[in-house]
């Protein structure tokens, strides 16, 4: 299977790139090339020009200071995986994309960028309270993860800019975080995706932030689920009440398909969310 | 458009040059006429593509060409030495891993790099390493076999 056929330019640094993309209208980045090149092979996108930033060294690996890790939009899933340092919710999603194969080439960047609702990233990154920071012809600009997927596919990325880095808080004493994930049983997407991070004190949730995916066309963030749990005294039960919560915050666009409906995606999803909910709380311990 | 391309594939120092619009597959089997690594499904799924990218697990028919410039690769080829198959191919041959074979090479490569990774991988390690690569014809019994075959004469030959 081949992809139609389109001119291939490699740039060496985030400028350079910006730049290319403003000369080269329709052009799309390519990087880990994961999810665009089957795209572009089934013909579902036919850019015409593609610009290869594969080489950039500034948007490649991941750094730590005392509040923050720093993840360059190249860095593949596997190296995710394998940095201690990053909250467990973050490591644990990355080791569970795809194959080993995938892990190797895929990027962070590209993942979150292509914003495919089965996506893993970009629901941890918004339990994270991750910041997204892009590159266009005007400077670089910050977004929240809350914001930054705008729809299904879609994201706050304009044509001519390009996702340079994402930034979440270190991991700290007292938070524990955790993703629990519904697989699609062969291509391993999720087709529900649960991420939740707390905060423990005393025994009591002083903050909770939760959000899933796979089943909803964008990351959703759980705030009723978030509200059912801070403030009060951690147990089994509050978990799992907390966690029904899940419902008021789905909305009535959920996605389903032939390996799992709407109404089961629905039904469901309450354990992944108590799951992942209990697993961030033994971990805060 | 075209580039011109190096790259070292199975310890060999190449120059070529490719169609940008290439993927690396195309390139190993129409070019360099590697016919080890196939083209199962195209779209990264079933692994039978695989060639270890500087020693890494990769699909050579989701990288363009031009992403392997300067690049290490390692295909089914290049594995034996002097006539003296690899332990890991020997193993799957004792182990009659595979029917139809056209998803052996992949699953040879991946086992390498898995092993490489991690020598004492255990079963459950081994099977979820092994995911990316499908075998239509279902000879994962004895691929695991294999696998496990190869894994000790491995620790044997490296005294682990």
């Amino acid at each position: 299977m081949y992809p139609p056929k389109f001119d291939y330019y490699r740039a060496n640094s985030v400028d350079e790139a910006v730049s290319l993309l403003q000369e080269h209208n329709g052009a799309k980045l390519i990087a880990g090339g994961h999810s665009l090149l089957p795209l572009m092979k089934l013909r579902l996108a036919d850019p015409g020009a593609l610009i290869d930033i594969g080489r950039i060294a500034s948007l490649q690996g991941i750094s730590h200071d005392d509040e923050t890790s720093r993840i360059g939009a190249l860095t593949v899933h596997a190296a995710v995986e394998r940095d201690s340092q990053l909250p467990r919710v973050l490591t644990e999603a990355a080791g569970w994309i795809g194959d080993p194969q995938v892990r190797n080439r895929g990027t962070v960047g590209g993942n979150v960028a292509h914003a495919d609702p089965a996506s893993d990233l970009p629901t941890v990154f918004m339990a994270l309270g991750a910041i997204f920071e892009m590159a266009g012809p005007g400077g670089s600009r910050q977004v929240d993860a809350d914001d930054f997927c705008t729809g299904l596919f879609m994201t706050d990325l304009n044509p001519d800019e390009l996702l340079t880095t994402v930034v979440i808080p270190r991991a700290k004493n007292g938070v524990g975080s955790a993703y629990a994930k519904m697989f699609n049983p062969a291509s391993r997407y999720a087709m529900i995706g649960a991420a939740a991070v707390l905060s423990v004190e005393g025994g009591a949730c002083r903050e909770a932030h939760v959000a899933v995916g796979g089943l909803t066309p964008k990351a959703t963030r759980a705030r009723s689920v978030e509200s059912a749990l801070e403030g009060q005294q951690l147990s089994e039960g509050l978990i799992k009440e907390a966690a029904a919560q899940i419902q008021n915050d789905l909305g009535d666009d959920l996605i389903g398909d032939i390996h799992a409906s709407v109404e089961y995606r629905r039904q469901v999803v309450p354990t992944f969310v108590q799951q992942a909910l209990e697993k961030a709380w033994q971990r805060a311990g | 458009m075209n580039e011109t391309l190096r790259l070292r594939v199975n310890g060999q120092d190449f120059e070529l040059q490719v169609r940008t619009h290439h993927t690396l597959l195309q390139v190993l089997r129409d070019q360099l006429k590697l016919f080890g690594a196939r083209e199962g499904c195209g779209v990264g799924m079933c692994g039978a593509c695989t060639v270890l990218l500087d020693g890494q697990a990769v699909s050579s028919c989701l990288m363009l060409a031009a992403q392997a410039a300067d690049k290490e690769l390692l295909t089914v080829e290049g594995l034996a030495e002097n006539g003296r198959l690899h332990p890991i191919q020997q193993a799957y041959v004792e182990c009659s891993g595979y029917q139809c074979s056209f998803c052996t090479p992949g699953f040879i490569l991946t086992t390498l790099a898995l092993l490489e990774e991690n020598p004492h991988a255990s079963e459950e390690e081994i099977r979820d390493y092994l995911a990316g690569n499908l075998c239509r014809c279902g000879s994962y019994v004895k691929i695991l076999k294999s696998v496990k075959l190869a894994q000790q004469q491995m620790l044997v030959s490296k005294n682990l």
